[in-house]
């Protein structure tokens, strides 16, 4: 029997029960579907935070508390975190050649409030470099000055989101916001940046440490002279920090480390998601097993005919093979386009994006889950005994 | 590849079964369904072989009709000695030497009278630009050429049958084996379809039909009695 012919009777015989045939499909094209949503949402995460450190410009070194790399316990490096205001003067002292501006980072979750009004924001604690720095623009109003600083002034920046909630139709310049228990002027607003930035407050660090009793900076953000010099003021911030801490105190990253780090950590998140999809795509495959079990039964009569009119046990191997090939294929390009659908709709929120060797993946591990959960069946239909098909009720 | 086609000639058989035996052991007992049968057809010859229910006569058909092999004895078809035909080569002489007919008439459900007429073809080296062709005439010639498109589910017994017989003849086998194929047919269709299995016969088909019906067995040149597995008159 030819293979189009083959072809052609299998699709009709898909056809006779298209329900049935849909609802066997709908295994594949559910796994298919998340494989690909999922990969396309993980390097949408992926570029969504290349596009922020973009933002930042590329001369920004970090000096983040603990050892940062994949073996690390990020909870016990902030634990034990070692970073305070002597080594922000440290590395002023000792590595002024290169750096050009060192900036404090501090970082809480607090509820702003306003009148009757709240918002959950999260709240940042700066230094004034840090505006040029993050490339902050402030749209109404003015950034902190070093005065700000030095005071510990209550003065606060307010991200375009939490305007948005907090004073809508009008400017919030001027008035005075809750942070916790305590009152700040507001003295700025920024212009949009992105949704993570939208949704922050800025006030000067020395004003948040002082108020929350917080001792140890999340960060300390260094702003190299000329981005050349990077690497070598990477070795000077660390030889400066090296005076006070132990080497496991600290990291000294440059947006490009915590670009690959975050990566990589994205990276091993997709593919566990992919391979957790992946596991329904099994799952599909047992269903399919399952319904090509019951056709072949259902269709003794039938094996029993081809036999007698001259199908070998080859040809109904071949023909009951088929059958769950294109079920899987066909699930597998429906669950494709579902995806493409998904991530093509994830693209007003985040940069969705679908490779190539996903829809590869994706449809040759369908087509493999048919050809492994049709050979039984498809076997066992070729292996009836005609007469005995024949006979069959 | 088996090659003779039709190339028996007036006097030499279509088909020889030479004392074939088919038993089945089912633990200590073994029960023969057929005993030392041997059976000769000529080419244009009408055969009947006739026999009660559980005599053997569906087995012996299934064995002629190499759907299953002979416990003891041996088959020769056109000249050929089947007894060592692998699977592939006995498919390939279902296919193209022998044309069934059952009593269940046994069409692809849901699929048009033209495409079961086909369903051999598909099996055969016929080129496909021939098989419509082929299926229409043979459909036609059975009384069903305004029904053509008309799936199985939508007709009658009778039509049924004439589509089985049109699928049968199909690829032009040296024989037909019919078991019971008015079986399931009232007594004026039966009649009809015997009617056409005459006419056939007169056309130069060779045919061999099986019935436990005395009366439909009349109507062959030849009958082949069973009892209990033996032949006891043809």
């Amino acid at each position: 029997m030819r293979v189009s012919e083959t072809l052609r009777t299998s699709i009709r015989s898909l056809g006779l029960n298209k329900v049935r045939s849909f609802l066997t499909m709908l295994g594949v094209v559910i796994g298919v579907f998340a494989v690909i949503s999922l990969i396309a949402l993980g390097r949408g995460m992926q570029n969504y935070i290349s596009e922020q450190f973009d933002a930042l410009g590329s001369n920004l070194l970090f000096v983040m508390p603990g050892r940062m790399d994949m073996t690390a316990d990020p909870a016990r490096n902030f634990a034990r975190n070692k970073l305070e205001k002597k080594h922000v003067d440290m590395i002023n002292t000792y590595a002024s050649e290169y750096v050009e501006n060192v900036a404090p980072h501090i970082e809480i979750g607090e509820k702003i409030r306003y009148k009757t009004k709240t918002f959950n924001a999260g709240v940042i604690g700066s230094s004034y470099v840090g505006k040029d720095m993050y490339n902050f623009d402030v749209k109404e109003g003015s950034f902190f000055t070093k005065t700000d600083e030095t005071t510990k002034s209550r003065v606060v920046i307010l991200g375009p989101e939490v305007v948005k909630k907090l004073f809508p139709n009008r400017s919030p310049i001027g008035e005075t916001v809750k942070i916790g228990d305590d009152s700040y002027k507001v003295i700025g607003v920024f212009k949009e940046k992105g949704r993570a930035y939208d949704e922050q407050v800025i006030v000067p660090y020395t004003t948040l440490s002082d108020t929350f009793d917080i001792k140890n900076y999340g960060s300390i953000s260094i702003k190299v002279r000329n981005a050349q010099d990077v690497d070598t003021a990477t070795k000077q911030i660390r030889s400066a920090l090296l005076r006070d801490l132990k080497p496991d105190d600290f990291s000294v990253m440059s947006q490009k480390d915590i670009l690959s780090t975050i990566n990589s950590i994205l990276g091993i998140l997709t593919s566990f998601l992919g391979a957790i999809a992946g596991i329904s795509l099994l799952v599909g495959g047992i269903g399919i097993m399952n319904i090509m079990l019951v056709s072949v039964t259902e269709r003794t009569r039938e094996i029993g005919l081809r036999k007698a009119l001259g199908a070998t046990s080859k040809n109904i191997a071949f023909q009951f093979m088929i059958e769950a090939i294109l079920l899987s294929i066909g699930g597998g390009i429906i669950g494709l386009l579902f995806g493409y659908l998904a991530s093509f709709v994830a693209r007003s929120f985040i940069r969705a994006e679908i490779p190539i060797w996903s829809i590869i993946l994706a449809l040759g591990f369908s087509m493999v889950v048919g050809v492994l959960f049709g050979t039984y069946p498809a076997l066992k239909a070729s292996r009836k005994d005609p007469i005995e098909a024949l006979r069959y009720e | 590849m088996y090659t003779s086609k039709n190339s028996s000639s007036k006097n030499s058989p279509i088909l020889e079964a030479r004392n074939i035996c088919k038993y089945y052991d089912m633990g200590d007992t073994r029960i023969t369904a057929v005993k030392n049968a041997s059976l000769s057809v000529y080419p244009g010859e009408f055969v009947a072989i006739v026999g009660k229910s559980g005599s053997g006569k569906s087995t012996l058909m299934h064995m002629i009709g190499l759907l299953d092999t002979p416990s003891e004895g041996e088959i020769v078809l056109n000249g050929h000695l089947t007894k060592n035909f692998k699977e592939n080569q006995l498919a390939n002489i279902r296919n193209s030497e022998i044309g069934f007919i059952f009593q269940a008439f046994n069409l692809l459900q849901r699929t048009t009278a033209l495409d079961n007429v086909i369903l051999p073809l598909t099996y055969s080296n016929v080129p496909k630009a021939d098989w419509n062709k082929k299926a229409i005439d043979m459909l036609t010639m059975v009384g069903l050429g305004n029904r053509l498109y008309n799936r199985s589910n939508e007709l009658s017994g009778g039509q049924k049958q004439r589509v089985a017989i049109a699928r049968a003849l199909i690829n032009n086998p040296s024989i037909i084996l019919a078991d019971e194929p008015t079986g399931n047919l009232d007594s004026k269709t039966g009649t009809e379809i015997m009617e056409l299995f005459l006419h056939l016969n007169t056309q130069g088909k060779t045919i061999v039909l099986v019935t436990h019906d005395d009366d439909l067995a009349e109507i062959a040149q030849r009958k082949v009695v069973l009892r209990d597995g033996e032949i006891i008159n043809q």
